[in-house]
């Protein structure tokens, strides 16, 4: 069966947008942990809403890409690279699942109530310290691991689409 | 051109990774500044940067409802709601002298674990020395240094702190300090009408308090164990309505005694237990984590108030599960 060239618009469109939602909650999180300044309390509730936004984004694309048929990698990009490529992938939908979630477990065991737009959320776990301590630390490694993770990856792509023009990067793009 | 193009842009995007995950958020003070300030040089690991002693309490607030008409939040409406507190004193260090304190604590969580909890840290001075974090930040590192009175000297906002601090006489228990929410909110009505306030928890006790042994490092811990075994400890929770002529984004500033005063209810303390064993150990008593009907004033205090809080709360938090993980592998 032959492989399409490029991914479905739906991954495509998913691919796109989580970008952009994922760089802005990077960059207000990293942000607003060190910050003093006044919009640092709307930064975080605005953290918080999308947060739970692209919980919800992370679980529509997993299924949109089980059951999708993705392009396969060319024959030119070595083992080594395909194998790379493979766990930089799966890196991210881990990464994007953990993510979001221990940001609600750490409110939640920080005994913080969260909502979205006005409807409260259950608070899955009780106020604890060392359950606090644990998803606080997990949310902020992972963030760095997320950043190394995107670094990586633009890197590879800017390769793929600007040395060797091998229909990688464009297979992001469009048809 | 195709190599230069993509080195340029790989190395835009390693700047910006390195700028988001180093610089953004910094300016002049950050969060992590303070608290490095906050702990000093010897880290109380598992314990709070500032006002690290302290012992739990909890009992019921009960609401007269004479707020009712100002805001929506629940915990204002008449009726009874629990609460989670803390009293403490100023400081890093969890063994310090409770009587040689230059501030003490009384900190409520009312309504945890529900969408209506109101969160306040409240003190016994009723105003800033200084209006913003930065200042603040300078001030506490006079204090590091023994400048004080040349900081002071340089900040003629800190008159009123100063006055305030000339005439204040630390009592013998903390069931008889008045303790100030120091900065101002609004409280939301069910019409959105907003108006602002300041509160403070008074004292509903004439017994004074016997200190059994002055040199303890516990005095006032011990006093207020006792004093509860002969019942619960109560205060006036009392609301300071703004007027046209305060401005409720500046904590160094005291509201005029003739301003609107009405009384939000009673707190009344019933029980008291070491920190370790207490349920406010897991609580960070940041003054944001507010109710509908509650919205922070414009104060830049309150907000490096939050963020500093949270810093710290991170920081006792890893400390606590490191210690967990530690004890779990020598069993």
């Amino acid at each position: 069966m032959n492989k399409p060239q490029t991914y479905p618009l739906a991954m495509r469109v998913m691919h796109w947008l989580m970008a952009a939602l994922v760089l802005s909650l990077l960059f207000a999180g990293l942000t607003m942990v060190k910050s003093l300044g006044p919009w640092q309390q709307q930064l975080l509730a605005w953290h918080k809403a999308m947060g739970l936004i692209a919980l919800l984004a992370i679980v529509v694309r997993l299924i949109i890409r089980l059951r999708s048929e993705t392009p396969k990698l060319p024959d030119t990009v070595s083992k080594m690279q395909q194998l790379a490529a493979k766990i930089t992938q799966c890196g991210f939908y881990v990464l994007l699942f953990v993510m979001p979630l221990s940001g609600y477990l750490m409110q939640n065991a920080a005994g913080r109530p969260l909502s979205l737009f006005g409807l409260p959320l259950p608070a899955l776990l009780n106020t604890d310290l060392v359950l606090y301590g644990l998803f606080r630390e997990v949310h902020g490694w992972a963030a760095l691991l997320l950043v190394l993770l995107i670094v990586v990856h633009i890197v590879a792509a800017l390769y793929h689409g600007l040395i060797k023009q091998d229909g990688v990067f464009r297979s992001m793009l469009r048809k | 051109m195709r190599y230069v193009l993509f080195a340029a842009a790989a190395g835009a995007v390693v700047a910006a990774a390195v700028y988001a995950v180093t610089v953004s958020g910094r300016a002049a003070v950050s969060a992590q500044d303070f608290v490095n300030l906050q702990q000093g040089d010897s880290i109380q690991a598992g314990f709070r940067r500032a006002h690290a002693k302290g012992f739990c309490i909890s009992g019921e607030f009960q609401a007269s409802g004479e707020l009712a008409a100002y805001s929506s939040a629940k915990a204002l409406q008449p009726g009874s709601y629990p609460f989670i507190g803390r009293i403490s004193i100023a400081g890093s260090n969890p063994t310090a002298p409770d009587l040689r304190a230059p501030v003490r604590s009384l900190a409520l969580t009312i309504l945890p674990d529900t969408v209506h909890q109101w969160r306040t840290a409240m003190n016994t001075p009723p105003v800033m020395a200084v209006a913003t974090p930065e200042k603040f930040y300078q001030q506490l590192l006079a204090i590091q240094s023994n400048t004080v009175p040349q900081f002071f000297a340089e900040h003629p906002e800190t008159a009123h702190f100063l006055k305030w601090r000339s005439h204040y006489q630390p009592t013998q228990s903390y069931a008889t300090e008045r303790y100030h929410s120091i900065n101002a909110f609004y409280l939301v009505d069910r019409q959105g009408k907003q108006q602002a306030v300041r509160w403070a928890a008074l004292p509903l006790t004439d017994d004074a308090g016997v200190i059994s042994d002055e040199e303890a490092a516990d005095a006032l811990q011990q006093e207020f164990f006792s004093r509860l075994q002969h019942g619960p400890v109560r205060f006036d929770m009392q609301f300071t309505l703004a007027t046209a002529n305060d401005n409720p984004a500046d904590a160094t500033i005291p509201w005029p005694e003739s301003n609107p005063q009405l009384s939000a209810g009673t707190i009344v303390i019933e029980q008291a237990s070491l920190q370790e064993e207490g349920a406010c150990n897991a609580l960070n008593f940041d003054p944001l984590v507010l109710p509908a009907g509650f919205l922070p004033s414009k104060d830049p205090i309150l907000r490096a108030r939050a963020a500093a809080y949270a810093e710290s709360h991170r920081r006792r938090a890893r400390e606590v599960l490191m210690q967990h993980v530690a004890g779990g592998a020598d069993e």
